[in-house]
This record gives C-alpha cells, structure tokens and sequence, in this order.
C-alpha cells in the first residue's frame, strides 16, 4: 500500500544546529507510527515542517502523492492534515462548543457568511456536539477556565472536526494523569484504523500500547524504526534513549 | 453583553428611547445645542463603531482609521464641489449633492482605499501594522494638505447639506433624526456581522491566529474583508461629518483624529456592541463639559481617561454590565 505521508531527505538547520538530518519516513493509511526521541531530537520541528510553519531547506514532504511544498497551513489542513498542539493552542473567550463548532464551520468551506447567528446553527453546533464527545457537560466552559486534560482532548476534538486523513499528535499525553492517559489512550486506539497517525510522545507505555511502528529520532537523525518489540531490543535506541532515563 | 439576552435587549430599548426624544427634551428645555451635540456624538459612534471592529473583534489595532472617515468627508466635499462649480470630475460626470449619491459614493471610494491599505498592511502584524496604517494615513493627510484644488490646508466648505427627499436637511433636527436612523442600521449591522460565521472567524483571529490556521483558516482574506466593512463604515461616518460640519479639512485624518477614535473604542469598551457609543459619548461629553471650565481640558481629561481605563477593563460597556449584575 502507498504511504500517505513520505518524508524524503528532509534537512532543516537553525544556523549551526541541525533540527532534522536527511530524515526519511513514511506513514501508511490507517497507520499509527510513532515518533520518539530525546528531548530537542526535532520532534516537534518535523510537525511544524509537516504543517507548514516552518519551511525545510531540502528534502520534500509528499502528502496523499501531492508535494506540500508552497503550500500554506491552512492550505494543508483543508488537504487532509489535522493536528493538535503540545502546548495547546486554544480560542481563551470561546467555549469548548465554539471551538469545535467553528471547526467544523471552516472544514464546511469558506465563512464569508456575514448574517445568520453562527452560534444558533444546528448544522455548526450538532455535529460538534457529538464530536465533543465525553466532553459534551463541559460544551459551554470557555477554554480559560478548562483544565489541562480538558484542553488536550478539546484539541483532540477540534482536529477531528476537520475530518483529517491524517493526524499529527504532538504530545497529547504530556502533563495527563494516569486516568486522563488511559482515556486519551482508549481515544486514539477508538481512531486508529480509521485515521492515519503521527505521534510524538514521550509517555512510553502509550507509545507501546499504541503505534503500529516506531521511529527513534536522535539529532533530527532517524536511528532506528521497527515495532515496538524491534525498538525495545534494539541496543542503538537503549544507549541513545530508552537508557537514559528519559522514559 | 450577551448579544441576544433580556436585559440587552431591553438596554438597546431604553437607549433608542433617550436618543429618540432627545431633540424634544432639548427643545423644551431651551437647549437645542443639545441636539448638534448629540449628531456629534452619534456620528463619532459609527466611526468608532468601525474601528471596534476590526480592533476590538478582530484585535487589529489600525492606528489610521481617520484616513477613511477623511475619505468619507472629502468624497461628500469634492462632489459638491464639482456640483456647485458644474465642473466634471476626471472628465467624466458632474458632482452632485444628493444624500442618496454621496454616501453610497462615499461608502464605496473609502472601501476601495481601505482595500488597497489593508491588503499592503495586513501583510505586517503587530507594531509594524499600527505603523503601516499611521503611515499611509499621515500620507494621505499630507496629500489632501497639498491638493490645493480642493482647499489644501483650509479645507472645503460644503454651503449646503446633501439633499434627501424633500427634508429640510438645514434643520439640525432633522439631520439628527437621518444620523440617527444610520447609527440604528449601523449598530444592527455589526451584531449581525459579529455574530455570523464571519464574526466567529474575526474572534478566532484575534485570540490566536495559529489555531485558526490549523483549523483549515486562510486568516489574511477575513482580515482584509473586516478592514474594508470597517474602512466604509468610517467613511459612512466621515460623509455624515461632512454634512453635519458643512466642511471638511485634512483634519479629519490626522494621527490624532485616529488616537481619538482608538480611545473611544478603549474607553467604551473593546470588543463590545455598545462600548463605541458609550466611548463616543463619554469622550465628547468631557471634552465638551471641561472645555466650558479651562481651555487647558486635556490636562484633566488625561488623568480621568486613565482612570476609568486603569480601574474599568472592560471599558464603560464593562462598568454598564457590572451595575446590571447588582441590580
């Protein structure tokens, strides 16, 4: 099966430092790879190169067989890829609702609508009801007065609204206790096979409990990728990584 | 102010109220300084009313906004100029001073300039937008300063108000009464578009462009449509000035014309329905009240416009909402 996401020989430099280093991977429809590494391995900028946010000096991001390259944020995101933020980007005056209503207004199409009351719009609000989910009691709390756990399944919610092909997770688990985990877990284990997905986490149980395939990022250098039992016995990834107590 | 709520509505109620019988009250009180005053008041409150959207909903901060309530002034002067002296404008028609041809005119060249302004300064964010926007409004100052054609520095005197069917436009009330019924279209026109799809977008905007973005949102094309509504809504605002004036100067797009209408806006209330008419108000009111005490009146308008400032976040609008939760 062809990749829905390929990664080829992506190099991006912030002057002397290299943030991703000739770094090749792929994600197959319906896979969850993750990507794991120890801090400041350029987890984070791959997403954020991915997105659009930040542009790689060489190398060529191809997503559904289409090259991403000039292609905006919002661009990709109207694409097929969707994305939640590790440190949570939220609306702080729009309740959870509006968040995932206004979602699901921008994946309708354009919003040069200038008269109708958004807010009173069933065919906004309905659909972002359900996707709230086990979040709905909470549907009218602005995103201010939400607590973290609550913030990170909100944007779990809103980039589902955009009914992606592909999602990138960046960190959804970090700063979660162990129930707000095991729900986020059972979250994503509820998508997989249905959505393609990236994830970068550090919380090892998940990443093991979850993907499908693992890569090990090191200085933007991608070491090794296999299962999870490959990665565990791997001795490369036990020095670099899993033996530092990172995990 | 929950658009939509009881005690909103009953708020817009009560103050549609005082404005309508305003003129009557100032009649019978002997004052009918009142109503000129009261036309000041309401047309300053569309201006600001533009502005809020785009600085309050949308968090632009446009520090050049009187360069379209300029635009609006002088389209309203020029074409009466060209009527009175029935010289052709660019070669092509004669001018004219009827109300229902001059404020859609004016409605329309402000639009345009706003859009050729905005989709320059949109391109910045930040400091470097509210100095784009001063710039190009100092720019176009200094161009109707040197455009001598039309007065230069001394302005242009407009001899008679627009006509409007077969009202008495000289009357001061009932220009009042037309200003007014702009404000109320104006006013209705803003909740509608605050509360649309696209008011939800300019919300987003404001409080975080990057989620936006992630949602599928090209921020730059909303951006650029509230500019330009707010653009031809101060240059609505400007027409009316002119008509009410009889005149209009380079003056109207001076930097601190544009301080002014940021001030109201901060003052009643950014982001809020009514704040650009309580702000409008207040502002006029104190300017009027201390000037008739001291000509040196900044001196003590300063420190009361930072008091409420200081001790009101949410402007006047703020302080109107906390009194309606005690009552």
């Amino acid at each position: 099966m062809s990749a829905i996401l390929d990664i080829r020989a992506v190099v991006k430099r912030f002057g002397g430092l290299i943030a991703t280093d000739h770094l090749s991977l792929d994600v197959k429809p319906g896979e969850l790879h993750a990507l794991i590494g120890p801090n400041g391995a350029g987890k984070t900028t791959i997403i954020n190169q991915l997105m659009g946010e930040i542009i790689p000096d060489s190398g060529e991001i191809i997503f559904g067989g289409e090259p991403m390259a000039g292609l905006k944020p919002a661009a990709r995101v109207r694409k097929g890829l969707g994305r939640t933020f590790q440190i949570t980007q939220l609306l702080p005056d729009y309740t959870a609702l509006d968040h995932v209503a206004l979602a699901v207004q921008a994946h309708a199409g354009h919003s040069f609508h200038f008269f109708g009351a958004a807010r009173a719009d069933r065919r906004l609000t309905g659909p972002a009801m359900a996707l709230l989910d086990g979040l709905a009691p909470r549907a009218g709390v602005k995103a201010a007065s939400l607590s973290h756990g609550e913030r990170k399944q909100l944007e779990l919610a809103i980039a589902l609204a955009g009914e992606p092909r592909l999602l990138l997770l960046d960190e959804p688990m970090a700063g979660l206790g162990q129930v707000e985990t095991a729900q986020m877990v059972d979250l994503l284990k509820g998508l997989k096979g249905q959505i393609a997905m990236l994830l970068v986490e550090h919380d090892m149980d998940a990443v093991f409990a979850l993907a499908d395939r693992i890569s090990v990022l090191v200085y933007g250098r991608c070491i090794a990728s296999g299962s999870a039992a490959a990665i565990q016995a791997n001795p490369d990834v036990k020095t670099a990584y899993l033996g530092e107590g990172d995990a | 102010m929950e658009p939509g709520s009881r005690s909103t509505i009953l708020a817009i109620a009560l103050a549609l109220g005082v404005l309508f019988a305003l003129p009557f009250a100032a009649g019978s009180l002997g004052n009918p300084a009142m109503t000129t005053l009261a036309t000041r008041i309401l047309i300053y409150a569309i201006a600001a009313a533009s502005l809020n959207l785009v600085l309050g909903y949308g968090g632009l901060v446009s520090f050049g906004h009187a360069a379209f309530f300029g635009i609006g002034g002088y389209t309203v002067g020029i074409l009466f100029h060209h009527h009175r002296f029935n010289e052709a404008l660019f070669g092509l028609m004669l001018g004219t001073d009827q109300f229902l041809i001059t404020l859609p005119a004016a409605i329309l060249v402000s639009g345009l300039f706003a859009a050729a302004i905005g989709a320059l300064a949109l391109r910045t964010a930040g400091v470097q937008f509210i100095m784009i926007t001063l710039a190009f409004a100092q720019m176009l100052f200094f161009l109707f300063v040197a455009l001598k054609r039309y007065g230069g520095d001394d302005g242009l005197i407009i001899r008679r108000r627009n006509g409007l069917f077969d009202l008495n436009m000289r009357d001061d009330t009932t220009f009042y009464f037309v200003t007014l019924v702009f404000v109320v279209l104006f006013f209705a026109l803003v909740w509608r578009i605050v509360n649309s799809r696209f008011g939800l977008v300019l919300g987003g905007i404001r409080q975080g462009e990057r989620r936006m973005a992630a949602i599928g949102v090209s921020t730059y094309r909303y951006k650029l449509a509230a500019f330009v509504i707010s653009g031809m809504g101060a240059g609505l605002a400007g027409a009316l000035w002119a008509n009410y004036a009889r005149f209009v100067s380079p003056d109207m797009m001076h930097w601190t014309k544009s301080g002014e209408l940021m001030v109201m806006v901060i003052l009643g209330g950014a982001g809020t329905l009514l704040g650009p008419l309580f702000g409008s108000a207040a502002l006029i009111l104190l300017e009027t009240v201390l000037a008739a005490y001291t000509e040196r009146w900044q001196v003590f308008l300063g420190p009361i416009l930072i008091v409420i400032i200081l001790f009101f976040r949410g402007g006047l609008a703020g302080l109107v909402d906390l009194v309606k939760k005690r009552l």
